[in-house]
């Protein structure tokens, strides 16, 4: 499946990345190499073969609900950029 | 000292003939002297390595030690360590301390280990030549020209040129495996769910997992004794019983079935490295194995599930690095979407960004079914594969990597270049197997490594498998001579 | 023309557990801010969710208590975008193998009649921190406390047909929760959030119309107020020859405007995918057996229960019948007092009143249903009349006096059934109004009655409102009429 550069921004911009005018053009084309690369998985027949997501395809385990966390506020957001008031600041956010 | 195993330096340290205060000394004046130039640590924590070694000698004194207490570990900077730089060999996190600490570095500070410092790796370990991180290049101990193999390579480095004594590493594609084979070092990365990866800053979480890279298989069973076993804080962990892995390495191979997969033999592989696994197979046939050919239909495919499965997790788990409660932040965001895409975009290098790319893309609507779904479904062949194969043998065996290690710069600017020299050991994570590398040799004057592939939980064979080989070959013994 | 609206509903459920769904902080409200959101709360690089059992079995009760298949194999996926309030970037859900399969509710409308809602299923996802929007310098401030509290979110077929049946569905559906003791039901605490999806299509017509997603109403007054707004908003603009346009739309409910949501830069492409953080969960039959024999009696069958056991009215029984709480302290009133009729009409009226005007619950009652079972009693005994109750059940409201007896002790509120003092009474009353003595016996027997009333009211009152009015009617009456 081949990929233009209005596509590969549409990506880039869904994951909240920013790719230079000038850089598109490469981008694009190292996109669709590697999407070239991956579509050699079309040749494959899968009809009916299960995805496989975990490769021991164990069950999960279930937690007691016991209280195991407290107030770590300070060290948790030692490492934050911005806080006030206990608060993670962010640029406003409208609805 | 320092060129000694872990498990002679264990018991150097039991019979109190040296102190853990002069073998961290010592390596720490040899990272002083030579890690310049290598550069394989990105953090070295001096202090916190002498106390530590310190307080390994009070406890050996009082009577209370183990195999680890004492020994000089460095440890792969993805794994968080509390009130230590965590930076995953990104600018995103070059400002980030961890509040927490990870279970497998948790279990060797109870062990008493001494931590050195935290190494160098590809930038959120997407790479295969350790030249995607923020804190540049790493060089080949062997070579510096050459690369030293990714995403682990500075913990390959480090304990090549005798800057730790073992090191950890995660391998999510090869990044255990393929840097101890190009830097003449054993790496083991252990089934999925053997070893808890809480605190380890994710890549591709269905396929991450954390080993020991040592200069011997009998280290990496003492290392792995430490970090095995069940963590409830990871749901993928498996409640499955840990052995003494060192307790097997002596075992017999007599009757043991070697599979060797027809599929190995690709175009492409170097016939020099070729030569030198055919040479540690037939050592092998001397130590009472069989040989017999396998086929792991599948095996091409799975550089293209790989590179669909693990970009597709990574562009998730990439997501919390927004700026917003830890890491970079742009300088003055003017709203939300600047925020997020000035952050991402200045704390991301190219790699990362590339494979966030065409892992959001695979996730997108109208193309799932196409490329995660196939991939997944795939990946299910590739497993299956292996599980037929092993109704025929005990291990497969093969390379790790088509060639030695390439120059620095030879195919950086290639990423599918990049990614077919993965072809060896993607399939062992998409089928979650245990895969040990131990250097059998060496091709242009660079290392070879052997992979020995196993079924689930079978690490105590490998070691075993790695060890009586190296019972009878001193590869893992040679030491590159640095100036 | 005629229209007809279509209304499907999906509900946020908060979970009661004590703990988040994928960590072990405190789910308690009220805390400061960001002080109960933990490392795999705030979404920081390395850490892992693990599954909180108890969030599992409330899914599961609910899923059989509204009869629905329970999947015994579950499914958690990422459901992928970026918002400060979702820290990791994801938000962990369910999609394609959710936890509830379909099941079905049943309502009863004002008319009497009964009609069914289909659900379409119901997942476990996790909530959402919160965004302030006080002025931090021009800044929005993010609490995480509630990032990772447990949800249900039940998505109903678009059976509802009116704002009336969409507000019975609610109610019905808050009795199923809060009878199970899934969720607290605090409404005003966000505990159970509406999201309406509405549209209209002339009267006998097949296919759906186009349909805006109303989000986040958290009253049962406020969703009817938004869907009656917006069905007259979408015939209006309709008829005026405008075109719905398919939108999420937000309803304040303190100013009764609703609008659209900013419209989003570019179509939202959710990318879900199996976390694969987590593994699939497993539901054996072992642990669907046990919560199956721990299940609670269910609204509907408690309804039909205290209709036959105690005779009470459809109406009475489905208010009694809506939540826990309500019915255990309605059984507890009648245990001591062994009358339904009046434990009911207590409960309904004067102790539902008190509790709206304090805006507390009826588990927090000042006044416990052994004080109104024993108030009732002294009623039934004509210790006291309804009158003189309503202000004992004051007393006891505010806390002053332990039971009914203590404050008609105290405040001498026993009624007077002694036939001389009460006759006595009557006669000074009778001597007092000479006049209207005169007037009422010249007048026409059918324009005593009303008459009476004023004789009534006279001696009630001289007696301080102690006197049995029975006793009063009937003695005022030989004595008026010879």
């Amino acid at each position: 499946m081949a990929i233009d550069s209005s596509e590969v921004k549409k990506v880039a911009r869904l994951a909240r990345l920013d790719i230079d005018d000038s850089a598109i053009a490469a981008t694009t084309a190292t996109i669709s190499n590697i999407l070239a690369m991956v579509d050699r998985m079309q040749l494959v027949d899968t009809q009916g073969v299960p995805p496989l997501a975990h490769p021991l395809e164990a069950i999960q385990r279930l937690r007691k609900d016991e209280v195991s966390e407290t107030d770590q506020r300070e060290q948790l957001q030692s490492c934050a950029p911005a806080v006030e008031e206990g608060l993670f600041l962010v640029p406003r956010v409208i609805e | 000292m320092y060129d000694k195993t872990i498990a002679e330096q264990s018991r150097a340290l039991t019979r109190g003939e040296l102190s853990s205060v002069e073998l961290t000394q010592s390596y720490l004046d040899r990272i002083r002297q030579f890690d310049g130039d290598i550069n394989s640590y990105i953090t070295v924590t001096e202090e916190l390595a002498l106390d530590q070694a310190r307080a390994a000698d009070e406890r050996r004194a009082s009577g209370d030690a183990g195999a680890m207490t004492g020994i000089p570990l460095a440890h792969k900077d993805l794994f968080c360590t509390e009130g230590v730089k965590t930076s995953c060999g990104s600018r995103m996190l070059d400002n980030f301390i961890a509040p927490y600490e990870s279970t497998v570095t948790a279990r060797f500070k109870d062990a008493g280990a001494v931590m050195l410092g935290k190494t160098n790796m590809d930038e959120f370990a997407m790479g295969s030549s350790n030249e995607n991180s923020y804190y540049g290049p790493v060089k080949n101990p062997w070579d510096k020209a050459a690369i030293p193999g990714g995403s682990s390579g500075g913990s390959a480095a480090a304990v090549a040129a005798r800057l730790a004594a073992g090191a950890t590493g995660t391998d999510t594609g090869g990044s255990i495996r393929q840097p101890a084979s190009h830097c003449g070092i054993t790496g083991l990365k252990p089934t999925y769910g053997r070893v808890s990866r809480w605190g380890m800053v994710a890549y591709a979480s269905s396929l991450d997992q954390a080993g020991p890279m040592t200069r011997s298989a009998e280290d990496a069973a003492i290392m792995l004794n430490t970090m095995a076993g069940f963590d409830p804080r990871d749901s993928t962990s498996l409640e499955h019983s840990v052995p003494d892995y060192t307790t097997t390495l002596n075992d017999s191979l007599e009757g043991l079935t070697i599979g060797l997969p027809k599929e190995y033999i690709a175009a492409g592989l170097d016939a020099d490295v070729e030569k030198q696994i055919d040479r540690s197979i037939t050592e092998y046939v001397k130590l009472g194995a069989k040989v017999k050919e396998v086929s792991l239909p599948n095996a091409g495919l799975c550089i293209p599930a790989y590179y669909v499965i693990a970009p597709a997790e990574a562009s998730s788990n990439l997501s919390r690095f927004d700026g917003v409660r830890f890491g970079h932040r742009c300088e003055d965001p003017q709203d939300l979407m600047d925020l997020y895409l000035r952050s991402r975009s200045e704390g991301f290098g190219e790699e990362v960004k590339r494979r966030i790319i065409v892992g959001t893309y695979a996730l997108s609507s109208g193309y799932y079914d196409a490329y995660y779904r196939k991939a997944q479904q795939i990946r299910r062949l590739i497993r299956d594969d292996f599980l037929d194969a092993f109704k025929e043998c005990d291990v497969i065996m093969g390379p790790n990597a088509p060639t030695a290690a390439f120059d620095l710069g030879a195919i950086n600017n290639d990423p599918v270049a990049m990614y077919l020299s993965d072809i060896y050991t993607l399939s062992v994570n998409l089928a979650g197997l245990p895969g040990l590398s131990v250097p059998v040799g060496m091709a242009n004057n660079r290392p070879v490594g052997l992979q020995i592939i196993g079924q689930h939980f079978a690490e105590a064979r490998l070691l075993n498998i790695g060890h009586r080989l190296q019972q009878v070959t001193d590869w893992h013994l040679q030491s590159p001579a640095l100036i | 023309m005629q229209w007809e609206t279509v209304i499907g509903l999906e509900i946020h459920v908060q979970l009661a557990t004590k703990t988040k769904i994928f960590s072990g902080a405190s789910t308690a409200f009220g805390a400061a801010p960001n002080t109960q959101a933990c490392a795999v709360d705030l979404g920081l690089p390395g850490v892992l969710p693990v599954v909180n059992e108890e969030a599992v079995n409330m899914a599961i009760r609910f899923g059989l208590g509204i009869d629905a298949e329970i999947n015994q194999v579950n499914v958690f996926e990422r459901k992928n975008y970026f918002y400060p309030d979702l820290p990791k970037g994801y938000q962990t859900t369910q999609l394609e193998k959710p936890i509830v399969g379909a099941g079905h509710v049943d309502i009863t409308l004002a008319d009497g009649s009964t009609k069914t809602i289909r659900i379409h299923h119901a997942h476990l996802e996790e909530d959402a921190g919160k965004s302030l929007h006080e002025d931090f310098h021009g800044m929005s401030g993010i609490d995480l406390n509630r990032a990772g509290t447990p949800l249900i979110e039940i998505v109903t077929e678009p059976d509802i047909r009116s704002a009336e049946e969409a507000v019975a569905f609610a109610k019905k559906l808050h009795a199923i929760v809060t009878t199970l003791g899934i969720c607290d039901g605090d409404m005003s605490q966000g505990s159970v959030r509406f999201d309406v999806n509405v549209s209209v299509r002339p009267k006998g017509q097949e296919a759906f119309g186009t349909r805006t997603e109303t989000k986040n109403l958290n009253s049962f007054k406020f969703m009817e107020a938004a869907i009656l707004k917006e069905v007259a908003r979408q015939i209006d603009l309709i008829e005026d020859g405008g075109q719905i346009i398919q939108e999420t739309r937000l309803y304040n409910g303190d100013t009764g405007e609703a609008r659209s949501m900013r419209s989003k830069e570019e179509a939202n492409d959710y990318r879900y995918f199996p976390c694969p953080d987590l593994l699939p969960v497993m539901i054996n039959d072992e642990r669907l057996a046990k919560l199956k024999a721990d299940m609670p009696e269910m609204p509907d069958a408690k309804k039909s229960r205290l209709i036959a056991q105690f005779g009470l009215s459809e109406y009475d029984a489905e208010i009694l019948s809506a939540d826990q709480a309500t019915a255990a302290y309605f059984e507890a009133v009648v245990t001591a007092c062994d009358d339904a009729k009046l434990s009911a009409n207590w409960i309904m009226g004067e102790l539902s009143r008190s509790l709206n005007q304090s805006n507390i619950v009826i588990a927090d009652s000042p006044v416990t249903a052994t004080m109104l079972g024993g108030l009732i009693n002294r009623i039934k005994d004509n210790t006291i009349s309804g009158k003189i109750a309503k202000e004992v059940f004051e007393v006891l409201w505010q806390g002053e006096c332990n039971s009914a007896d203590e404050v008609i002790d105290k405040k001498g509120l026993k009624q007077v059934t002694d036939t001389g003092t009460i006759e006595a009474m009557i006669d000074s009353v009778l001597m007092a109004n000479a006049q209207q003595v005169e007037n009422y016996r010249a007048a026409e027997p059918e324009k005593r009655g009303k008459m009476m009333g004023f004789f009534v009211g006279q001696c009630m009152k001289a007696s301080g409102g102690k006197a049995n009015p029975g006793m009063v009617n009937q003695i005022l009456k030989q004595k008026l009429d010879g």
